[in-house]
């Protein structure tokens, strides 16, 4: 079952409690989602360091039921 | 324990200064994200090599398991794992990435 749009917040929320996230589903049919996050977390951190923590947060679903994140995170201005 | 696979990307990514482990190749990328990153790194005209993880499963699971990093492509600078398509598209974007380059020594091809 592909996820959606506000599964894929709830899981990154779940490890990054308090982030600003926002996920687009990006042809409305699940196949390719957009997310942006912004979170405390991040801060400290470099890019790879950033996407790493969200690609846990979604457990090994990138690259299986979920084909295609474009992701960009940041800290807090 | 050493990983063959994870010891031959360590020689290639250590020995080359910009590498791509990528879908296809730089004529014919099979996928939109690898397409992307070659697009830029022709952009930046610097020298790379690229790797076909279609083309080696044990390359495309152990590429991932190198950097614990979910997704293909993901290039290498003077042997560290820069990022993957939306990691390099931000840096091209930011000037970012020139700066990197530019800061490791890799100059574009004359």
């Amino acid at each position: 079952m592909a996820l959606t749009a506000p599964e894929i917040k709830e899981m990154i929320l779940e490890i990054l409690p308090g982030a600003d996230v926002q996920v687009q589903d990006m042809r409305g049919d699940g196949s390719q989602f957009a997310a942006h996050v912004v979170s405390d977390e991040f801060i400290g951190k470099n890019r790879v360091q950033q996407h790493q923590m969200v690609y846990k947060a979604l457990k090994g679903k990138i690259g299986g039921e979920l084909h295609a994140l474009s992701l960009q995170t940041s800290a807090p201005e | 324990m050493t990983n063959p696979v994870h010891d031959r990307i360590k020689n290639d990514v250590t020995s080359n200064d910009v590498v791509l482990y990528m879908k296809g190749d730089a004529m014919f990328p099979q996928c939109g994200f690898s397409a992307t990153v070659i697009e830029i790194l022709n952009y930046f005209n610097v020298p790379y090599e690229t790797h076909n993880v279609l083309q080696d499963e044990a390359l495309r699971d152990g590429i991932k398991e190198y950097s614990d990093w979910p997704t293909i492509p993901q290039l290498y600078v003077k042997g560290e794992f820069l990022g993957g398509c939306d990691i390099i598209r931000e840096m091209a974007a930011n000037g970012e990435l020139v700066a990197h380059f530019e800061s490791v020594g890799i100059e574009p091809k004359g």
